[in-house]
């Protein structure tokens, strides 16, 4: 069973594809693009359709998706927690 | 899906264009004309109407797109014959010559010297006229390469970037080189990601048209807005569904061109593709604003990937719904025209997902009701470019 995608190899980042994910989860990861697994451990609640950062971020870092830039980091991020609104902006507008 | 022998069921209009629908329209040019013509529509079975809220003192180029969206509306396709109606018959006249450019019948009245009863009487005669005649209309087996296919994405999430717009991608990918013309837009939400459009242009020309459409839309932006623009792109719905920043929509958003096909040319808004290939259509990324925009350029079927669930659809132009998002497929079924949710548990590959996509878009135009159809979704929304004078 798949707990998150990751568009390819290399993002810091995967989507959560299932409902329920719960701190404490191991999750069970697929690099779409690479056909590769990945696992990480959720450390927050993780709604669908929401990101979990697949590696420690401090402020003003860049998070890449799709192997493009998305955004800078505005508060710390721990590999395995929840990467949104609160801790990512974007870098337009 | 070998789409080389690929046809499907449509009506061939005068113009030689090919419709998936038969409509009898009753256009009103302005909002004082609405009420007579949702009159007609009550009167004559088989005719709908499209009422809108604009059309007074607007001008300029305004003005321009306004007649541009109406005779386009009128001159797609799907549509067979047209009732124009207006509060002054100059400009009814003005609207139907345009649409009357691609020879099918179109009657127009001015509400003026008339008054609604007169004016209702004499369009529902027209209008019984016309839904006679289209009725006895056959569909006729086409070529793949004479149906246009447009999209646009909607309460778009995460799932819509690594689900349903790479679907969207890769049944363009597979249209393309058939000579079928597509059209994809949405300016302000390819902001991050305007490089990689501008990177698959066909060659400098196009990509210097691409370029002067986005920074005219982002100048639009940096005059107007009040903040980050946090509060509306992403929208609520986007931030709901896991989307953090308009680079993160974006990238996901331009994943409907696929890999292979290029921008072949640059339209204005509700202009009409010149020729076969990829356009992009300098257009708003609101969901009726741009579905009408596709229609009134001729465009016969729709693909409108959703991940948290927009229910759209438009009066003409057919609107089909795919969506990746389980939850969404879950709890919005009546909505959602194809469930490509199989490809994030790895039990579809993205090529299943698009052959998916167009042996719905093939029963769609040979005549099957998408469910924004069945469900009487007619989203019809006029684009306006500012303040009326």
């Amino acid at each position: 069973m798949i707990h998150f995608v990751v568009h390819e190899e290399g993002d810091g980042v995967g989507v959560v594809v299932v409902e329920g994910v719960k701190a404490g989860q191991h999750l069970a990861g697929w690099i779409m693009e690479d056909d590769k697994d990945i696992e990480v451990v959720a450390k927050s609640d993780i709604p669908i359709g929401h990101k979990v950062a697949l590696r420690d971020y401090k402020p003003g870092d860049t998070v890449i998706k799709y192997g493009v830039d998305i955004g800078k980091v505005v508060q710390p991020i721990a590999k395995g927690e929840h990467l949104h609104v609160h801790n990512v902006k974007t870098k337009r507008w | 899906m070998d789409l080389s022998k690929a046809t499907f069921w449509g009506y061939k209009r005068e113009n030689g264009r090919v419709g998936v629908r038969n409509h009898v329209i009753i256009l009103p040019v302005d909002d004082l004309s609405n009420a007579a013509a949702q009159a007609v529509e009550h009167n004559v079975k088989g005719t709908m109407a499209l009422p809108h809220p604009y059309g007074r003192l607007q001008f300029g180029a305004d003005l321009e797109l306004h007649f541009r969206t109406l005779i386009g509306t009128g001159a797609n396709p799907n549509v067979a014959a047209v009732v124009v109606i207006c509060i002054e018959e100059q400009w009814a006249k003005k609207v139907a010559d345009g649409i009357r450019a691609t020879g099918k019948p179109v009657a127009h009245f001015g509400i003026e010297q008339h008054g609604d009863h007169d004016t209702i009487m004499r369009a529902s005669r027209a209008a019984k006229e016309f839904v006679q005649w289209a009725s006895e209309l056959r569909r006729e087996e086409r070529p793949l390469k004479d149906l246009w296919v447009s999209t646009k994405c909607g309460e778009s999430d995460t799932t819509s970037g690594c689900g349903s717009n790479p679907t969207v991608g890769n049944a363009f990918d597979k249209l393309y080189p058939h000579g079928v013309t597509l059209v994809f837009g949405e300016t302000t939400e390819l902001t991050g990601g305007e490089h990689l459009v501008a990177a698959r242009c066909r060659n400098d020309e196009v990509r210097k048209k691409f370029q002067f459409m986005f920074d005219r839309y982002q100048q639009v932006i940096e005059r107007h807005k009040t903040s980050d623009l946090m509060d509306s792109q992403p929208t609520k719905g986007n931030i709901e569904g896991g989307l953090t920043t308009i680079e993160e929509k974006a990238l996901g958003n331009i994943q409907k061109i696929g890999r292979k096909c290029m921008v072949d040319g640059v339209l204005d808004k509700a202009e009409t593709p010149a020729g076969p290939g990829l356009w992009f259509m300098d257009s708003s990324s609101a969901a009726a604003e741009m579905v009408t925009l596709c229609a009134a350029a001729g465009f016969a079927v729709h693909f409108f990937p959703t991940g948290q669930g927009n229910v759209i659809g438009n009066p003409i132009l057919p609107v089909i719904k795919l969506c990746a998002n389980p939850r969404t497929v879950r709890t919005m079924s009546e909505h959602i025209d194809v469930d490509v949710t199989g490809l994030l548990r790895k039990e579809l590959t993205p090529d299943q997902a698009g052959d998916k996509l167009l042996e719905c878009m093939f029963r769609t135009a040979n005549g099957r009701l998408t469910a924004a159809e069945a469900l009487g979704h007619r989203e019809f929304v006029l684009t306006r470019l500012y303040e009326s004078a």
